[in-house]
């Protein structure tokens, strides 16, 4: 194959790879800490790219420039998603914690499907699909075959940048040694003295936070969100993390770039690329088969 | 005893009232049922076409020489063939319903004929063009005004051949209307001298066209054929840019929207569709639509298929005038419609139910609207389309 056609196939890919790695991360941080699989997390996703959207409505009618208008979009759509994690797991998922697992899931679940039918009903023509603005630069460079575009280059950039802070602040920080206590040993780490509810809220936070940001950066890329985006985003987020093994999160950005590199493959191989999908989750359900634990759980003793 | 006599007679009096009500000079409410995308990514069209026959009902309505009153009935099918089924059924069973005005997306017409016929409701498409929706089932109850996809992509094929392009890749969803279009394109196409070098199936919610278009991008054709509905379009168009791609556009009567321009913005430029039927201010009453539409103050624009659902909706109340207000007798009348004046031109249905119109429009966007090819200036030679 063209080298610069393999390059492009290779930033495409990379580009669908962060942002499902940004909603793996999300899936890892809340298994990891309390063992709960937050099924809303596709549709938290949503509501950030769509908090976004209406924050750019509002400022694009006070004439505020584009950076200004990205930046404002960009910290409030996270700080709310953030807080809404954070009141999700308050009011939902910690009153559950005694109860059996499925209660959580299914309480997510329906939390979900409340927030999306909330967006498809209450926002202005919600169910139909929304032009996201073009704010990020358009300048793109040819090198042969491959055209490089600057958007590209600053969502990638920026979705490894959060993941690896997201990875500082859990090895590097008091929290984040507070957030990884709670993850091995609950009882232990509340005997030495750390605040349970609050390393719990931070990490729901800190992974909600995480979806918004995917959310935005895909309305960015595509110029477009609906109400629906999060059901097949969601899904694939949790399928990468499990897939590279839920509370690793090396396993979450393998399993995010393991998926997006699937759907590309499926997408050249197959002739009816509609099938790429189908493609993508034989392979994950094979692989789960061969590793039930997941690709890199075995080499992480410690989880998150 | 007087108390005891006050309620038979209160009985006689409201009998009394029912029946002076019932024999008053008010005509009886007839309803018709208007289907189509009302929500969701093409709901520009449905909610023009809704609009389109709301005005064909006003319209009777302020007749005096209308013999009954006319009510629509809209409702949303979504554009999602299981919605389509659920609405047809709701519909189909309300005995107070006696036709409806039925679909603008394919899929969701396929779903529902059978409804149609197993409830004997009879309905006109006004929208939808897969062929098989019309010639697929013997089923009387079932009508189209529009013409269907087979005209629209012998007329693509031989005027894009003619334009001198000979490479095609296709990109088509995959429901019945996308897969019907690619089968009607490829059939003309090789025909004459064309050659499609890969053909590309896609969900019609997919988001990420890249990897297809980069597929594309290294078989390298001339033109961009895409048989889907306009969100998928807008996509895949906006999707071309981000990868330096810069073949020509050409899509299909499910492209000719003003949502197709305000999605795609000034990526639309030069952008090809065809369409049956004459662009509405051509049609024969196509001006006299465009007023009466204008004077109600939609919110909406009645979009490419709005007369299509007027004439439709007129047809059936001409026909309700005339046999009155039976599934059965309409049914049987609509069938034996040949050459009947209507502002899309003479309506002539064979024996399918299919209205014998063959005439096909090209279209290319041209400054932010749809213009038609010939008054273009593609045409004129000013602007070129490679």
């Amino acid at each position: 194959m063209d080298p610069g056609f393999f390059a492009q196939y290779l930033i495409n890919g990379l580009v669908q790879g962060i942002t499902y790695a940004l909603v793996a991360v999300g899936f890892t941080l809340f298994f990891g800490v309390l063992d709960v699989i937050k099924f809303s997390h596709g549709d938290v996703l949503m509501l950030g790219a769509f908090t976004a959207l209406a924050l750019f409505l509002g400022l694009d009618q006070l004439s505020t420039p584009a950076w200004l208008s990205l930046t404002i979009m960009l910290c409030l759509g996270v700080v709310a998603m953030a807080l809404l994690g954070a009141l999700l797991c308050k009011f939902l998922v910690l009153p559950l914690k005694e109860s059996p697992p499925l209660n959580t899931l299914l309480i997510t679940l329906m939390f979900g499907s409340v927030i999306r039918e909330g967006v498809r009903l209450f926002f202005p023509n919600g169910s139909n699909p929304k032009p996201f603005p073009a704010l990020l630069p358009e300048t793109s460079i040819n090198w042969g075959n491959l055209n490089l575009r600057l958007d590209s280059v600053i969502l990638i950039f920026t979705g490894a940048m959060a993941i690896v802070l997201t990875h500082l602040f859990i090895q590097k920080t008091r929290m984040g040694l507070a957030i990884r206590a709670v993850a091995q040993d609950e009882e232990t780490a509340r005997l030495m003295g750390i605040n349970f509810n609050k390393t719990v809220l931070m990490t729901f936070a800190l992974g909600s936070g995480l979806a918004a940001l995917s959310g935005i950066s895909t309305g960015l890329y595509y110029q477009e969100i609906n109400f629906s985006m999060g059901l097949m985003l969601g899904v694939i987020g949790f399928s990468a993390a499990v897939v590279g093994g839920l509370g690793s999160i090396y396993g979450a950005i393998v399993g995010g770039l393991l998926f997006a590199f699937l759907q590309t493959l499926g997408a050249i191989w197959f002739s009816v690329p509609a099938y790429k999908d189908v493609f993508a989750f034989t392979v994950i359900i094979m692989l789960m088969a061969w590793r039930p634990t997941g690709l890199l759980a075995d080499r992480s003793a410690e989880r998150v | 005893m007087s108390d005891k006599l006050k309620l038979p007679n209160i009985f006689i009096f409201l009998i009394c009232c029912v029946f002076l009500i019932g024999c008053s000079d008010q005509p009886e409410t007839i309803k018709i049922t208007f289907i189509g995308p009302l929500t969701g990514g093409v709901s520009a069209g449905g909610l023009g076409g809704r609009n389109s026959a709301d005005l064909a009902i006003s319209l009777r309505n302020e007749s005096p020489d209308s013999n009954y009153k006319y009510e629509l009935v809209p409702l949303d099918d979504e554009c999602k063939p299981n919605i389509g089924v659920q609405v047809a059924t709701k519909a189909a069973a309300d005995k107070n319903i006696v036709a409806g005005v039925t679909h603008y997306c394919s899929a969701v017409a396929m779903g529902t004929v059978d409804v149609y016929h197993k409830f004997g409701l009879p309905v006109i498409v006004w929208g939808a063009v897969l062929p098989d929706i019309t010639y697929g089932n013997d089923h009387p109850e079932i009508h189209r005004v529009n013409g269907t996809m087979i005209n629209q992509n012998m007329v693509a094929a031989e005027f894009m051949t003619e334009q001198g392009f000979s490479t095609w890749a296709v990109i088509h969803d995959t429901t019945d209307y996308g897969k019907g279009h690619f089968k009607y394109f490829k059939k003309a196409l090789t025909e004459r001298s064309g050659t499609i070098l890969g053909t590309f199936g896609v969900n019609p919610d997919q988001q990420d066209f890249t990897a297809e278009l980069t597929k594309i991008k290294v078989l390298n054709p001339e033109v961009i054929y895409f048989g889907g509905l306009a969100p998928t379009g807008v996509r895949i168009r906006a999707q071309m840019d981000k990868l330096g791609m810069g073949q020509v556009f050409q899509g299909t009567s499910g492209i000719v929207s003003d949502a197709f321009i305000d999605g795609v913005g000034e990526l639309a430029e030069g952008v090809l569709a065809f369409r049956e039927g004459a662009p509405t201010e051509k049609l024969p009453g196509g001006k006299m639509f465009m007023r009466a539409y204008e004077a109600r103050d939609f919110n909406e624009p009645a979009e490419a298929y709005g007369a299509f659902a007027f004439a439709a909706t007129d047809l059936i109340i001409d026909v309700i005038e005339k046999v009155g207000p039976d599934r059965t007798l309409i049914r049987q009348e609509l069938n034996l419609i040949r050459e009947h004046e209507s502002i899309i031109g003479p309506i002539t249905f064979d024996s399918h139910g299919q209205n014998t119109i063959a005439l096909i429009t090209k279209y290319v966007i041209q400054d932010g609207s749809w213009v038609l090819w010939e008054d273009s200036e593609y045409a004129s030679g000013n602007r070129s389309l490679k």
